[in-house]
């Protein structure tokens, strides 16, 4: 049972995912990821971390990709336009290189993943409390990691005035 | 029931994808959607290694990259509007000024 | 040859039981919305110091279905140079989204109905140790059935209205999240049946532990916030007919409308039920520990949160798209950080 719902949600993460790669009309692209990241959401549950999947929904696919929908709908783009001629060889040459590195990246995991014996998740109910435990999340977020949390902060704060800046009109 | 070496395909199929349509696709927007594509395979690697080992510090990791992928979505969309601005296309092909 | 039973096949009487429980959760809440339909109407009548839908049925009650029956005969339209299949799924995210948030919220005690079924069933459809989240995460995919709905209509009047509806949406979740924070760091837990059971008992023998009491800044806010992401008046400038045609959902007809309206109505429910469970005590009242009649303290309170909603409607002027902003931005969002700044400090300090 579990492993037929790994493979739905892995199946539609992967299909979703090829959709946005390959579309050519950018809001189905976003659409095609919302989905993507709503299979992942489903793939946390499975993996005993329900908190990651709710914070995935509210800030993956609820901000993220709304800004991503905002910014789409303000250019205005339909349909991507045909793309150009490419200049000769070299452009495609660097291309067809970028793509066979990362199907030889997939290949190499896949490989090397075999090559290791099958390790299973424990199955402990301790174990399992332990990592799906919101007060355990939080007591780790803001003891031990607590210095990143607030320089996480800071970032949010920069990049959100720089992005007001750069987004800017000249006046 | 599904192993760790399941997750870790998955996710390495995701960053494959996402990292074939950074270099494939002539698009800024959909070049910043394959980049959030490849945030997302590093995520479900952290949260299934931590699950393994049986600690809450994967997803801990997992929170901190979802905020980095919102700061650098941010910018990256507003450097997108100021170029669109300029060239009126987002073709990535178009600004090319500063190549050799 | 021995007889076969259900319990062969996997199904026992509690799986029944529960599959029974979603269906009638579905049903209540699409009658709820019909009712809202006929409320709504009445309530603005009398205000408005008239009498309102009195010919179909006894006192107006079936001029919802009247309405459905007749918007479901209308001609679907479908303009040309949309696209054609998010023109579809808007609708269908609205209303999903809708109903799917209501799945967490717990409306009853465990009841066995009076003795029918072998072991007590938990009035709710699901109980997951992050509910309140949930019906958060639920709420933020909401937007994009607007926005969906606005885009792919490809008119002006729904392109914008759509844009100002969703950023609306956006901006009012924040001091929504922060409200709910504060509930959750008063009751320990995210489960919302047991935030509802920590209001359980009373002070001083007559006054009920409700965390109404407790923040009220909180409950202002969360009301507040709530009604502005439902797009209620005086919050609802993207639908307002004399500014945008009709918004977002200018382009769409008859069942699609009708499904629109259905999501608001059934938003409106969700938005209600969570202030129930989460600031009046839920189902919680005089006996219904012994009686089992705790849902009809929960419908009852329910009810007249839905009441509020519909007077403020008909009485509260509109507010303007920068005011609305405005005051979500510099006013509600200041207040909802120092109301969860201040729960905190008390917590701690109070124990």
């Amino acid at each position: 049972m579990e492993q037929f719902a790994f493979y739905v949600l892995a199946g539609v993460t992967i299909l979703a995912s090829l959709g946005v790669v390959s579309s050519r009309v950018p809001m189905h692209s976003v659409m095609l990821l919302i989905v993507s990241f709503g299979a992942l959401a489903g793939l946390y549950v499975m993996l005993d971390a329900p908190f990651t999947a709710v914070t995935q929904i509210i800030v993956y696919a609820g901000a993220i990709m709304v800004l991503f929908l905002f910014v789409v709908m303000l250019l205005n783009q339909h349909r991507e336009d045909e793309p150009e001629v490419m200049p000769a060889s070299l452009l495609r040459r660097n291309l067809r290189a970028g793509v066979l590195l990362s199907v030889l990246l997939a290949i190499e995991v896949a490989w090397g993943l075999s090559q290791v014996g099958l390790r299973s998740f424990g199955t402990d109910p301790g174990e399992i409390s332990a990592v799906s435990s919101v007060a355990q999340i939080g007591l780790a977020l803001f003891t031990t990691h607590s210095f990143a949390f607030e320089v996480t902060s800071v970032l949010i704060l920069v990049s959100m005035v720089g992005a007001v800046v750069i987004a800017r009109r000249e006046h | 029931m599904p192993t760790l070496n399941h997750f870790l395909i998955l996710s390495g199929m995701l960053f494959a994808i996402g990292t074939a349509g950074v270099f494939l696709r002539r698009n800024l927007i959909t070049i910043l959607l394959s980049i959030e594509i490849m945030l997302n395979a590093v995520n479900i690697t952290f949260v299934a290694v931590g699950r393994y080992r049986g600690t809450v510090d994967g997803q801990i990791i997992t929170f901190f990259v979802m905020t980095v992928a919102a700061a650098e979505a941010a910018v990256g969309l507003a450097l997108v509007i100021a170029l669109f601005r300029h060239r009126e296309t987002l073709s990535p092909d178009a600004f090319t000024s500063l190549k050799w | 040859m021995s007889e076969l039973t259900l319990a062969d096949f996997g199904i026992s009487q509690a799986l029944i039981a529960r599959l029974v429980l979603i269906f009638v959760v579905f049903q209540a809440l699409v009658l709820t919305s019909a009712f809202m339909v006929w409320m709504e109407r009445k309530v603005c009548a009398y205000i408005q110091d008239r009498e309102g839908p009195n010919r179909v049925g006894p006192a107006g009650l079936l001029q919802p279905f009247a309405d459905v029956i007749k918007l479901v005969f209308k001609e679907d339209l479908r303009p040309k140079a949309a696209d054609a299949l998010l023109f579809a799924i808007a609708p269908i995210i609205s209303t999903a989204t809708a109903f799917a948030a209501f799945s967490v919220v717990p409306f009853g005690n465990e009841t066995t109905l009076f003795g029918l079924l072998s072991e007590p069933l938990r009035l709710e459809v699901t109980d997951v140790n992050v509910a309140v989240l949930v019906v958060f995460a639920v709420a933020s995919m909401g937007v994009y059935g607007i926005v969906l709905a606005g885009w792919s209509s490809n008119s002006k009047y729904s392109l914008l209205g759509g844009l100002r509806s969703s950023a609306q949406m956006i901006s009012y979740e924040l001091s929504y999240g922060l409200a709910l924070a504060s509930v959750i760091l008063l009751a320990g837990s995210m489960s919302l049946r047991e935030v509802v059971m920590n209001q359980s008992g009373y002070w001083w023998g007559f006054i009920p532990k409700w965390y109404v009491f407790l923040q009220p800044l909180g409950f202002f806010i969360y009301m507040t916030a709530g009604v502005a992401e439902t797009n209620r008046a005086p919050f609802d400038f993207p639908e307002a007919e004399q500014e945008l045609v009709a918004g977002y959902h200018t382009e769409y007809s008859s069942m699609s409308f009708a499904l629109f309206f259905m999501a608001e109505y059934i938003n409106m429910v969700t938005v209600s039920a969570l202030a129930t469970s989460l600031y009046l005590g839920g189902w919680l009242g005089p006996f219904s520990e012994r009686f089992g009649v705790g849902w009809i303290y929960f419908m009852a309170k329910v009810l007249l949160i839905l009441f509020f909603y519909v007077w403020m409607r008909w009485t509260l002027p509109r507010y303007r798209y920068d005011q609305l902003m405005e005051f979500g931005w510099k006013w509600l969002l200041p207040m909802a950080v120092l109301n969860l700044i201040a729960t905190a400090a008390l917590v701690i300090w109070l124990g």
